[in-house]
């Protein structure tokens, strides 16, 4: 049905043309999802968006030809190329919280969307739309169809995103990382759906994703890209489980396995060019600085029945709103030294932990100590309090948390001087230089700014500028859902490599179980507020006690290959 | 809803308190009220009687009080210089600044938000570039050059307009109207032009630069790969989606357009608030500029509100949740 043959994209740029993809060539039958993976940078949206006819400008196709049927996709006019958008080809996109206008109803998005390729009454269409968001699964159709689009739930409107691709019967739709947006649980009815789908109506798919594991679930053929090149192509199960080329295997080894927790990831050795450092200060001399301040090793933290609510919105004016539980008598027990994982779906209330601990909002009931000592709730807990600079916090997006006005070296001792670690401004530099080495990044970075580097590389400077503080207690937020699969194991390596060395104790937030394996020593599940199970991570893995744990670990896409 | 309404006429009712302690104050302290009122062969007896006859030796609090009950009452007090009140001077003016003011806005709105969405669609055309280069010589010259340089042109030069005053005016019920003449129309149109100019800039960049950022979204996007007709997509998707932050500002310079047509009131000589304001400061007619502080700060709290009221129209995310 589609064929790709030889596609080229470039942008032409003042220095030359970039190209993007590069002689890619794939072929999609009716019913086949087929999937592009590959990382950041890769090409996969770029592909889709040559597809459909909608290259951002300047890029444009260089070479190659792409048939949809009897139809040459490169030779058509912008407006039957228009036309042809939805009626034929159409789009799934991966957030579904902006993908759909939120001032028009769900009903008149759909039914506009038929009437632009169909001459057909407002209530035939109508009737159709009902049709087809009962199909794919929103009861009482009928009734919701008047709503608007954020009075759904993230899986919902993904749903509607995927009724609006469908209305109008299209040969093929690109969907472009459709799940990656979405809880475990939500993603995994999504991408039943969109198996069903391509069975029942005979739809093809392309599926682009960074996530093996999606891959591995539904898709029957795959194409692995690098670098706007095709690595390898084959049937899903032959390329994963028998992977030649040898990038597929590095990408493959790279992805945290659900099945068995594995010491260290193997990563392709990283090419950074060790500069030394201005002050002759190396890893090592950073190491021995902290071990000089972590002598007594990793704090431990119990937190007991700590209750947080928050002021909900006011929808009367006589009565008081209802206050919206985020945690409900939480008891927690991290030991010193170890790593406690923090799973939930979003919503689940483990981002609030992590703002409980760090002193960000206060509990209103419960109690928490560190290291023996109690520990005050936000409001109590003065600003010069010893926990501000023992607790130290990784956030999840890098691009966000550093600041981007200030250059690394700023950045890495302002924990030197605020924490009165280091008087000396010279020597604040040596030992931040040094703890660069040590996270491993080269020494002369120091004098840069954050938008010089990669995802991967500003994670590091996250985790260099926590245990700049001298923490005993590390605190992750999602350190590497942003990231790509490599750089994730990258990033891992070094937590593992760190918390080995320096006994750190580390609270692991994430809501991907397999990450979630490979760090941690304990485990506690978080739904809606409460504590649905915690026990140690080895156990938890093999046997679940609760039904939910249990869920979860089964809806997580593992590569059974 | 009537939640956010309620909560909405009640800050109003802080604002308009405010402004009319400023105003009381004005009153009360710039100057003093019995001299001004009172001339040189006056009595120290009769000003001192005037002074206990006028309650200007009650207290403070208990003054203020009685001048906000009067105010509600509609009360305003009479003028310095006219010995007229000033309930009546304001009547008398008002309708010719609302409809100086309206007219301007509907000119800024029908030229600025067409404007806005073609150069936003066609950011690199020549007649956008054009547009955008003459519209922002617009807003650097002065409003009273433009003023001037428009009378000097349409009405000496050519002669086709009037150059000062309302022209024809109709009286319905107690409005003086210049709507309904075609000679009114002609007064009209270069002083509300004049007061236009600046918004309609404003909101054509405004419009402008929302409806690039919106174009770029993703729902934009989607609606594309969906073949949703061009046209539907600019005006129905893009353009409502672009509106929501474009009417806040709209309705802040609205407020700002009636409150400082003073400037282009008085180039034309049009009888409007403005220019009785100016009347009032040259004869320290310190009662007319009370009254006119608080007309305004209604005007900019009325406005305020509607704009709040229209969000909700337009952007069903801020109505209370309903049942999801």
């Amino acid at each position: 049905m589609l064929d790709v043959q030889g596609l080229t994209v470039r942008f032409p740029s003042r220095h030359g043309d970039f190209t993007a993809i590069e002689g890619v060539s794939l072929s999609v039958n009716p019913g086949e999802i087929h999937g592009l993976v590959g990382e950041s940078g890769a090409g996969k949206s770029t592909i889709g968006a040559a597809v459909i006819g909608l290259l951002q400008p300047p890029g444009y196709i260089a070479e190659g030809t792409m048939t949809l049927g009897d139809v040459d996709l490169r030779n058509l006019t912008a407006a039957q190329a228009h036309q042809m958008r939805g009626a034929r080809i159409s789009m799934i996109f991966q957030d579904p919280q902006t993908s759909l206008n939120p001032l028009m109803t769900v009903e008149d998005q759909l039914i506009e969307t038929i009437q632009a390729h169909e001459d057909i009454s407002t209530s035939d269409a109508r009737t159709r739309a009902i049709e087809l968001l009962e199909e794919i699964g929103i009861k009482q159709a009928a009734t919701r169809i008047k709503a608007y689009p954020h009075q759904f739930s993230g899986g919902m409107r993904q749903r509607v995103v995927i009724a609006l691709a469908l209305c109008t019967n299209p040969e093929l739709i690109i969907a472009d990382e459709p799940t990656t947006a979405l809880d475990v649980a939500v993603q995994s009815q999504v991408l039943d759906l969109i198996k069903r789908l391509a069975q029942t109506r005979g739809i093809g798919f392309i599926l682009i994703t960074h996530d093996i594991g999606v891959i591995a679930q539904i898709t029957d053929n795959v194409t692995v890209l690098r670098g706007g090149k095709v690595m390898e192509h084959g049937p899903t199960e032959r390329v994963l489980r028998a992977p030649e080329h040898p990038y597929t295997k590095a990408l493959m080894d790279a992805v945290p396995r659900l099945d068995k927790r594995v010491e260290r990831f193997l990563v392709p050795e990283s090419d950074v060019v060790k500069v030394a450092s201005p002050a002759g200060l190396t890893g090592a001399d950073a190491e021995a600085w902290l071990l000089d301040g972590v002598q007594q090793g990793g704090a431990d933290l119990e937190m007991k029945d700590v209750t947080v609510r928050f002021a909900g919105t006011r929808t009367s004016l006589w009565t008081k709103p209802e206050p919206f539980v985020a945690l409900d008598s939480v008891s927690m027990q991290v030991r010193p030294g170890t790593v406690m994982g923090l799973v939930g779906e979003s919503g689940s209330g483990k981002s609030t932990m992590a703002k409980v601990i760090t002193g960000l909002v206060s509990p209103a009931e419960g109690q928490m100590t560190l290291a023996g000592d109690p520990l005050p709730a936000a409001k109590q807990r003065p600003r010069d309090h010893v926990s501000r600079r023992l607790i130290q916090m990784v956030f999840q997006d890098p691009y966000s948390s550093l600041n981007a006005r200030h250059r690394i070296g700023e950045i890495l001792s302002e924990p030197l001087w605020l924490y009165g670690l280091e008087p000396d401004a010279a020597r604040r530099r040596q030992i931040s230089a040094a703890m660069l080495d040590l996270v491993g990044l080269s020494a002369d970075s120091i004098d840069r700014y954050p938008h010089q580097f990669s995802g991967g590389q500003r994670q590091r400077i996250a985790v260099a500028r926590a245990l700049l503080a001298r923490p005993r207690f590390l605190i992750c937020d999602e350190p590497t859902s942003a990231l790509d699969v490599s750089i994730q194991a990258q990033v891992l390596n070094l937590l593992k490599d760190l918390q080995a060395r320096f006994g750190l104790t580390i609270l692991f937030i994430s809501h991907n179980l397999a990450v979630v394996r490979q760090m941690s020593d304990d485990i506690t599940v978080l739904r809606n507020g409460k504590v649905v199970e915690a026990q140690r991570s080895e156990a938890f893995f093999t046997a679940p006690k609760a039904d939910y744990a249990r869920e979860l670990l089964q809806l997580t896409p593992a590569i059974t290959f | 809803m009537v939640y956010f309404i309620l909560k909405r006429l009640f800050q109003s009712i802080f604002v308009m308190l405010a402004v009319a302690f400023l105003s009381f104050s004005l009153f009360r302290f710039v100057g003093d009220p019995v001299s001004q009122m009172t001339g040189v062969e006056t009595t120290v007896e009769d000003r001192e009687r005037l002074r206990e006859e006028l309650g200007l030796n009650d207290p403070f609090l208990f003054q203020f009080a009685r001048f906000t009950g009067d105010l509600l009452q509609g009360d305003f007090g009479y003028s310095y210089r006219t010995r007229q009140p000033v309930a009546e001077m304001i009547a008398d003016r008002i309708p010719a600044t609302l409809e100086l003011g309206t007219v301007a806005l509907i000119i800024s709105l029908l030229v600025g938000i067409p404007a806005g969405v073609y150069t936003a669609l066609n950011p690199r055309g020549f007649v956008t570039q054009s547009i955008l280069l003459t519209t922002l010589v617009g807003v650097s010259i002065p409003t009273f050059v433009i003023g001037i340089m428009l009378i000097f042109l349409f009405g000496v030069q050519l002669g086709w307009l009037p150059t000062f005053g309302r022209g024809g005016t109709v009286q319905i019920g107690g409005w003086t109207s210049s709507l309904f003449t075609v000679e009114g129309w002609r007064a009209l149109i270069l002083p509300a032009f004049t007061l236009g100019v600046y918004q309609l800039t404003l909101t054509m960049r405004l419009v402008r630069a929302e409806m690039m950022e919106v174009m770029r979204s993703d729902y934009i996007l989607f609606a594309t790969a969906r073949g949703i007709p061009w046209r539907r997509l600019h005006f129905r998707h893009a353009l409502a989606n672009t509106m929501v932050p474009v009417i806040t500002i709209i309705g802040l310079q609205f407020g700002g357009v009636i409150a400082f047509s003073i400037v282009t009131e008085s180039v034309f000589q049009w009888p409007g608030m403005g220019l009785l304001f100016l009347e009032s400061i040259r004869f320290v007619d310190i009662p007319v500029m009370g009254v006119y502080l608080v007309v305004i700060a209604f005007f900019f709290v009325l406005v305020n509100l509607a704009v709040d009221l229209l969000y909700i129209a337009i952007d069903p995310r801020l109505r209370v949740k309903e049942a999801a």
